[in-house]
């Protein structure tokens, strides 16, 4: 380690003001504050001593995304597995020539390893291309707009692929996580500075964009699906036309709650998404009142629309205990709706974002035939109104304190 | 029947967003959001103008420039078509209302009239009020419809400008681009927020 140091310290002189690699500035000091803890301390007039800061807390959410990360790429092999075992074509792709080449051609369902590889397979360019396209964008801000390169790139690049579906084009995760890392963040000045979640932003902006890719009944299993009768639907895609009876039929809750259903790679677990949310919610890196708050505000959606009978609405009837396994509802609530960024900062408008949260993402999910999906864009909608929570508790405690001295 | 009202206010509101669905009324939107304050004076003010603009306008309509509308008059004249006088009527009654607004603050909160300036008589020729009418006319909503589509048109133009001003001032704390500070960050946020209201995209009601 000393070594290191060494060489970072006799190097710095090229890097700071008047060196002559002066530009690259943020690249040393990239790696030299992940390496050691920065040598600088706040100048100025606040000083706060805390072991935790930013590169702290947004490790700990790279930490708490370990088993969301297996999960993907355990899940991504296996639902490609069962569905080839169940008659479906393999891709036509090299993640399958590699798969053959490899002697693991039978795409054994019950073999742990074939599944994580071939789920690597699929996972692994995501995750690469994210952050090489990514880093860039980021690098580039930095170099020109001379602030840092941090931490909360590094959740932004993990959140965003386990986001996708593993059939995503690789050019079209670029184009995403590249709106996401400029339009949504740095324009806005960098990490911290930003309204709406970076890669909330980058999902929804290909949502949109390419709707073919990114939703449907195809895009979920990396197998040919549509052929020979084999659905690579997901559940709630499925609930939503054959009535949440299907439910029942079909699947097993266990099944569901931990992860061994089709759906974006790293979203169908919610175990895991549940051990993730126990590390945050230890550490105090991610908001346990805006989790409470989305499962209530999810509980009282999805109740209120149970007592709803609808013959045309399938989905009306689908209880509260299934819509929380089911789609990118966990991870939702726990990793994106909780970035201490775009949500609300005030403790009590935290209560009401996450609440807002939950009712929005029932809600669209149900009511709105064309997103069977709805936690992303419910924290997409509510992050736009975060400011706006903050500014009425604010105004409600100025009012409470006006009153407590006007007396 | 209240369904059928609901289902208006709701479609009104969140998926046919006057501000960010149609892009309407864009001026005032970009150039009044600077803070919550103002905003929300603007926001009121457009709600009462729509609400009450776009039933006298569907009144007129029905009982004036409709062809046929006269003959309650006299049966002779059933075979006047006055619709071409439309943009004219609207507009009238739109700037009357305005009139009555401007007054009525100048009057009671004369704070917010001053910091609304020229944006509340511009409402007058705010695309948003006179859209809402003509939407009103081109899918011949009955007067009911016409005060829910013009309350619910008002409400969701408030929601959104409210929304971009606490937005602009939760942004004292970024650092954009010096060339994009201003309105090109505002014309990218307003990109950004219609993202988000498109969660209601596809709704049927």
């Amino acid at each position: 380690m000393k070594i290191l140091r060494t060489i970072l310290d006799s190097q710095a002189r090229h890097f700071h003001k008047g060196g002559k690699l002066e530009a690259a500035y943020p690249f040393y000091e990239a790696l030299d504050t992940f390496l050691f803890t920065p040598g600088e301390v706040t100048k100025g007039s606040s000083h706060v001593r805390d072991g935790l800061d930013l590169k702290r807390m947004m490790v700990t959410v790279v930490i708490s995304l370990v088993p969301a990360v297996f999960m993907a790429m355990y899940n991504t092999g296996l639902q490609a597995h069962r569905a080839i075992s169940q008659g479906a074509l393999p891709l036509e792709t090299w993640q399958t020539a590699v798969m053959i080449h490899l002697g693991l051609g039978a795409f054994d369902p019950g073999d742990l390893l074939a599944c994580m590889l071939h789920g690597a397979l699929y996972y692994l360019p995501v995750l690469l291309v994210t952050f090489l396209i990514g880093g860039h964008c980021e690098a580039l801000f930095a170099v020109v707009r001379k602030h840092e390169i941090n931490e909360g790139f590094l959740v932004t690049g993990m959140l965003f692929p386990l986001t996708l579906p593993p059939t995503i084009p690789l050019w079209q995760v670029a184009l995403g996580i590249a709106f996401g890392i400029i339009v949504g963040k740095e324009i806005f000045g960098g990490t911290g500075m930003n309204i709406l979640n970076p890669a909330l932003t980058a999902r929804a902006f290909l949502f949109f964009a390419y709707p073919a890719e990114i939703s449907g009944n195809k895009v979920w299993v990396a197998a040919q699906t549509s052929a020979d009768g084999v659905s690579g639907a997901t559940w709630l895609a499925e609930a939503a036309t054959l009535g949440h009876q299907v439910l029942l039929e079909g699947l097993s809750w266990w099944d569901a709650f931990l992860g061994f259903i089709p759906g974006s790679m790293g979203e169908t677990s919610t175990l895991g998404c549940l051990v993730g949310a126990l590390i945050l919610i230890v550490t105090k890196v991610g908001s346990w009142r805006i989790m409470l708050s989305v499962v209530l505000g999810s509980l009282a959606a999805s109740t209120l629309l149970n007592a709803i009978t609808s013959e045309t609405n399938p989905l009306l009837a689908v209880p509260f205990g299934w819509h929380v396994v089911l789609g990118g509802w966990a991870f939702g609530a726990v990793y994106m709706a909780t970035d201490p960024v775009s949500a609300s900062h005030s403790n009590s408008g935290k209560y009401v974002y996450g609440l807002c949260i939950g009712v929005l993402a029932i809600l669209i999910r149900v009511v709105n035939p064309a997103y069977p999906e709805g936690m992303m864009l419910a924290i997409l909608f509510v992050n736009l109104f975060a400011g706006l929570i903050d500014y009425f508790v604010v105004q409600a405690n100025l009012k409470r304190r006006r009153a407590r001295y006007a007396a | 029947m209240l369904e059928h009202y609901l289902g208006l206010a709701v479609k009104t509101i969140f998926v046919e967003n006057m501000a960010l669905a149609f892009f309407l009324g864009m001026c005032s939107f970009l150039a009044v959001s600077k803070k919550i304050n103002t905003a929300f004076g603007l926001g009121l003010a457009v709600i009462f103008v729509l609400t009450v603009t776009v039933p006298i306008n569907n009144l007129l309509f029905n009982y004036a420039l409709k062809e046929g509308s006269l003959s309650w008059l006299h049966p002779d004249l059933a075979g006047y078509d006055l619709s071409f006088l439309g943009f004219l009527c609207y507009i009238g009654t739109i700037a009357a209302m305005v009139q009555i607004v401007e007054m009525t603050l100048d009057r009671f909160v004369p704070t917010l009239y001053a910091a609304l300036g020229v944006f509340l008589p511009l409402i007058a020729v705010n695309c948003a009020i006179l859209g809402a009418s003509l939407f009103m006319v081109e899918r011949d909503y009955n007067f009911g419809e016409s005060v829910v589509f013009g309350l619910g048109s008002g409400i969701g133009w408030f929601l959104a400008v409210v929304a971009l001003a606490s937005i602009r001032e939760r942004m004292r704390y970024s650092n954009v681009p010096p060339a994009l500070r201003g309105l090109g960050m505002t014309f990218i946020l307003t990109g950004l927020m219609a993202i988000g209201f498109m969660a209601f995209g596809g709704i049927q009601l």
